[in-house]
């Protein structure tokens, strides 16, 4: 959008009882995100309160607030300290969501020098306790500008639960329009 | 012929060369009864299988999509509710402001969760599930003009289906037996085409919709025909639905405000006797991360107004009226649904449906849970309290019941 933040459509293939499930997402660098959810068994496209940033992506260890795109108004920022990790020379920064429903005071986040790449992220949750790290691994690049991670590693210290995050087939410049992310397309996408 | 024949073949190679996919469910479901039935007909426990595969074949870059979706039921012993049912069979042309449905398809409108008042594209396939959320598939071609100023969907529907009802031996089901028989009020019977528009947009935190459809009422009213009334008892052996032909306006309206959800859904219908009236305006509150946990707590409450009765006044039906109940008059639902965000998907939603006149009330809990990664167990319970004898509720005061269904995914 212009100015603004994403248009975004994901839709479930599998487990198989949620196959053609689809949600809508138009992000906002200021204020609530718009959201659709398309239930194929009733061809009901519903309107989602965005407020459960916070609530688990299908039960997983990442919160919706971690895969939604990330916006630079979404937090406020603090530099911490110049360091290397995994023999990479990184920022290391901490930033503050802005929105009060987030389930995170801070976050803490180790960034290459070299191409601005987030390698670690940890969430703190609202007492301020370490909750979960974040770590990205096999970054590859697009169009000789997006760097993309294929392998994000999220692990929950406080239960002791662990998610992989798996991307793989990005394509770019593949003519989509704003027609695609509307609420028609929702019910035909699959 | 030899032409055709080769071209047949030549659209067979083509068809399979860019196969599409099936995908869908078998299920199996058991539903059992506290009481004996209210009728000598009916049974204790009813077993029932049904399936629903779904054939999808994409092309031209997703703007062209083919769907094919059959659907069938066998049930034990209501012979109405063993049916089969194609919901889907269309073709889909997206292009870049507009969009073609053609073929046999499903549309729904609204937002309520426990009426569906402005729904009225597709019939109720009421023996399927007593929550008319079940639809039959119906013929269509539905040309949607997609605009800045909000979508436009233009409907010619020929054909109409009529509403499933159980049989004698189904159950719940009404006092009274509807007739397999229909009455029409056009002469083009169902065969009549009817026609529907709707604008809807969606304006910030707005979602609205507006609606006209005139044809074949989905809802019939009921007709008691002279030879149906035993005289010496004052009963009645069966009434036969009547489909009349109806102009009906509607809104739809959904406002969101961040953790709120507000909704309202109003009807004005002619056609069928006196003008009729219905609404409905409620919430859904969401409690996100109780206990911070990952449970979310949704609150439901809607008020559901209708202008016809809920009462069955013996004298009108008698008299060869025809004659039309609403299950909520004056009704107030309340609920709760629990989101566990797990990895299994598993919610509960509980709500009670209490008829402010004093009609009584309705309870209701479904809870469903994903086992492994094909299969999904559903169940529900349902039952109603203080129903007196002259409301339409009062057919299922013997019917507290436990549906479980398990299915299978593939």
């Amino acid at each position: 959008m212009d100015g603004d933040g994403d248009k975004s459509m994901t839709i479930f293939d599998k487990p198989r009882d949620v196959k053609g499930t689809a949600l809508l997402s138009f992000t906002h660098k200021v204020g609530p995100d718009d959201q659709w959810l398309y239930l194929p068994a009733l061809k009901r496209v519903k309107r989602i309160a965005s407020d459960n940033k916070s609530g688990p992506f299908m039960g997983s260890e990442f919160a919706y607030e971690d895969i939604s795109s990330q916006e630079v108004e979404k937090y406020t920022y603090k530099f911490l300290r110049n360091d290397t990790f995994n023999d990479m020379e990184v920022f290391v920064f901490e930033r503050y969501p802005v929105d009060k429903k987030s389930g995170y005071t801070r976050q803490i986040v180790w960034m290459d020098k070299q191409h601005y790449k987030e390698r670690k992220i940890e969430f703190y949750d609202r007492k301020n306790a370490l909750l979960k790290t974040l770590l990205f691994t096999d970054y590859n690049q697009y169009l000789d500008q997006y760097w993309r991670a294929h392998d994000m590693y999220m692990e929950n210290h406080q239960t002791g639960k662990s998610t992989k995050l798996l991307q793989s087939n990005y394509q770019y410049r593949t003519g989509l329009s704003d027609r695609d992310f509307d609420k028609n397309s929702l019910k035909r996408i699959r | 012929m030899r032409f055709c024949s080769c071209l047949a073949i030549l659209l067979l190679s083509t068809l399979t060369a860019q196969a599409g996919e099936w995908s869908g469910y078998v299920s199996g479901e058991f539903l059992g009864f506290v009481e004996d039935g209210a009728f000598p007909s009916q049974h204790r426990s009813y077993v029932s299988m049904a399936a629903e595969p779904e054939y999808i074949h994409e092309w031209n870059n997703g703007d062209d999509l083919f769907t094919f979706t059959p659907y069938a039921l066998i049930d034990q012993h209501d012979s109405n509710r063993t049916h089969f049912d194609i919901r889907e069979l269309s073709w889909i042309h997206a292009a870049d402001d507009w969009e073609l449905t053609a073929g046999v398809s499903k549309v729904y409108w609204g937002v309520m969760e426990a009426a569906h008042l402005v729904d009225v594209i597709n019939q109720t396939d009421l023996v399927v599930n007593i929550d008319g959320e079940d639809k039959l598939g119906q013929p269509m071609v539905n040309l949607a003009l997609i605009r800045d100023w909000g979508v436009v969907d233009l409907f010619v529907l020929p054909g109409f289906r009529e509403r499933t009802f159980p049989s004698k031996d189904g159950r719940p089901r009404f006092a009274i037996p509807v007739d397999d028989g229909v009455l029409y009020e056009s002469g083009a019977e169902h065969l009549h085409t009817d026609l529907a528009a709707r604008w809807s947009h969606s304006i910030g935190a707005f979602d609205i919709g507006v609606a006209h459809f005139w044809g074949t009422s989905r809802e019939p009213r009921f007709l008691v025909k002279p030879g149906e009334i035993n005289p010496v008892a004052m009963s009645v052996n069966k009434v036969t639905p009547l489909y009349e032909i109806i102009n009906q306006t509607s809104i739809d309206l959904q406002a969101i405000y961040g953790s709120w959800l507000l909704k309202l859904e109003a009807l004005t219908r002619s056609g069928q006797g006196d003008r009729i009236n219905s609404a409905a305006a409620g919430f859904e509150y969401t409690f996100v991360g109780v206990n911070e946990s990952a449970l979310d707590v949704g609150i439901i409450a809607e008020y559901l107004y209708d202008d016809r009765g809920d009462t069955i006044k013996p004298s009108k039906v008698l008299s060869g009226n025809a004659f039309t109940l609403s299950p909520f008059q004056k009704d107030l639902v309340l609920g709760a649904r629990l989101t566990l965000n797990d990895a299994q998907s598993s919610e509960l939603l509980a709500s009670v449906i209490i008829d402010l006149d004093g009609g009584g009330e309705s309870y209701n809990v479904e809870a469903s849970r994903r086992l492994g990664d094909s299969w999904k167990l559903s169940v529900e319970a349902r039952g109603v309290s203080g129903v007196p004898d002259n409301t339409t509720q009062a057919s299922f005061s013997d019917d507290t019941r436990v549906r479980t269904e398990l299915a299978w995914y593939f």
